[in-house]
């Protein structure tokens, strides 16, 4: 369980990374390794060179720009997690953030990282998917922003160009008085979810639902949006029956065949049962906008 | 095909090591050393430094025996590269017991409580907690606050009653209760 062979790079800047990245061919980029070091590990990654990210001051900033999380790809989760403009802005961020693995993890791992590893079960892919965000890729040719819709193509896929490294993601801040709410099925504390359903709700001044975005991990080759639980909440003023039929509505998403940890039966169950949760719970905390 | 095609073919085109000079502090020693970029820091601190205390389960993440305290937080050793601690702070459990042995509150609180049978697992826990212990955030000594806590380290012997009991009698003895 040892890691092969391979060249150590370090970037000083992100476009030296860049460059760096086109001129090794085979190259990848090292985050906070906690994904990349145990495929290492296992030989199920070989890269002939890395180019440590770790350095590059630049990329671990959180900033707030027009209400919006900015995270740089040397962001630790667990900075993240605790940074407060972060909260005040996007609530969701901490709720979720919390789920991905464990505090020893989070203290190296990063956001950004994660979001390019794109396992179909990881939560911060699903909550970039949620509220609407996007990353932005740098590459030879200058910059690109990437939609969360875009970016997320299958388990451990997204549409970075392999001559691109991602240098900051954002996560949209939620509308004034929004619902939001996030909730998380997994074995045990810690692991990659089993499902998760992650949701924003926003009411109208008589009292019907005006909005609502829902988003699941864990179901599917990536995370998707429950659009048909969407469209239904929308002009209702979630009674229990509203609730009731969205969590029925939420099965269909699941398209994750049988697998060691779940059943799709067993997944469909805990996508309704979690989607009635998030709704009841952003239904709670909701204002009148 | 011959037997050995598939492992000749996968050996490295270049037989170069490369290799990188760190120089980093262990347990309040600044230390330098010519390291295999490959070489893990929980390999560089058993093998490179002898500290034999930092246990290795499953070099990948999941167990926490590696656990160690890098730049005054908890991280998996298994998790990093050497060459990556250039520069950081590191603490191992070596550091917990004062230069005549006398053991540390967390020590302390693991032997009262039984709080270790085989102690595979114990080195991991005690950083672990030792770097919640001094960030300075909330302690939360419920038990659910505690088994949070230690829900990245793996113990295969204790069920897990006495070491919980073992972080509120140190959290008691530190006077953090
Ligand atoms: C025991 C354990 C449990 C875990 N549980 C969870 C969990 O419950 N939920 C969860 O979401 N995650 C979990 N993780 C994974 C963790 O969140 C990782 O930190 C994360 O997936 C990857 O981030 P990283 O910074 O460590 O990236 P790395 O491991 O450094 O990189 C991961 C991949 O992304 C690429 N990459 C990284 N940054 C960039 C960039 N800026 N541009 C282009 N490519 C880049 C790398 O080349 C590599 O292919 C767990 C990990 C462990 C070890
Ligand atoms: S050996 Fe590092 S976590 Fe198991
Ligand atoms: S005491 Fe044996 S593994 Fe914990």
């Amino acid at each position: 369980m040892k890691p092969p062979l391979f060249d150590y790079l370090v970037a000083r800047s992100s476009e030296e990374a860049v460059k760096l990245l086109s001129e090794y061919p085979g190259a990848m980029i090292l985050a906070g390794g906690q994904s990349l070091i145990p495929a290492m590990n296992f030989r199920l990654a070989a890269p002939a060179a890395l180019i440590d990210i770790n350095r590059i001051s630049d990329l671990r900033r959180i900033d707030i720009v027009d209400g919006n999380v900015r995270v740089g790809a040397a962001v630790r989760h667990r900075d993240l997690e605790q940074n407060d403009a972060a909260f005040a802005a996007n609530p969701l961020l901490r709720a979720a953030l919390y789920h991905v693995a464990h505090v020893p993890i989070r203290n190296r791992g990063t956001t950004v990282g994660s979001l390019c590893h794109a396992d179909a079960a990881a939560e911060m892919p699903m909550v970039l998917l949620l509220t609407g965000g996007w990353v932005t890729a740098e590459g030879p040719s200058g910059q690109r922003d990437i939609p969360a819709e875009e970016f997320f193509e299958f388990h451990m896929t997204t549409s970075r160009e392999a001559d691109e490294m991602i240098v900051s993601a954002t996560f949209p801040g939620l509308p004034t008085g929004a619902g939001h709410a996030f909730a998380e099925f997994a074995r045990r504390k810690g692991d990659y979810a089993i499902a998760a359903v992650g949701a924003i709700v926003e009411r109208g001044a008589d009292g019907v639902i005006s909005s609502a975005r829902i988003a699941a991990c864990g179901i599917s080759s990536r995370p998707v949006r429950l659009s048909e639980v969407e469209a239904a909440l929308v002009d209702t003023k979630l009674s229990d029956d509203d609730i009731h039929r969205a969590g029925e509505l939420a099965k269909q998403s699941v398209t994750a065949p049988d697998d060691a940890h779940a059943t799709t039966a067993y997944r469909q169950h805990l996508l309704a049962s979690l989607t009635r949760r998030v709704v009841r719970q952003a239904a709670g905390i909701m204002k009148e906008s | 095909m011959s037997r050995h095609e598939h492992l000749e073919r996968s050996i490295p085109s270049t037989s170069a090591d490369p290799k990188a000079e760190v120089t980093l502090t262990v347990n309040g020693v600044s230390v330098t050393r010519e390291v295999s970029t490959r070489m893990l820091l929980s390999d560089f601190i058993r093998h490179g430094l002898r500290l034999t205390g930092t246990h290795v389960g499953c070099e990948h993440g999941v167990c926490g025996a590696c656990t160690v305290m890098i730049d005054g937080r908890a991280a998996r050793s298994c998790l990093t590269f050497a060459v990556q601690a250039d520069g950081a702070d590191i603490r191992t459990i070596e550091s917990e017991a004062e230069e005549d042995g006398t053991l540390s509150a967390l020590q302390q609180a693991f032997q009262e409580c039984h709080g270790l049978q085989c102690g595979y697992c114990t080195p991991g826990m005690i950083m672990n907690i030792r770097a919640h212990f001094d960030s300075g955030e909330e302690l939360d000594l419920s038990d659910e606050g505690i088994r949070e806590l230690i829900s990245g380290n793996l113990c295969r012997c204790t069920g897990y009653a006495n070491i919980v009991k073992a972080v509120r009698r140190a959290a008691e003895l530190a006077g953090k209760a």
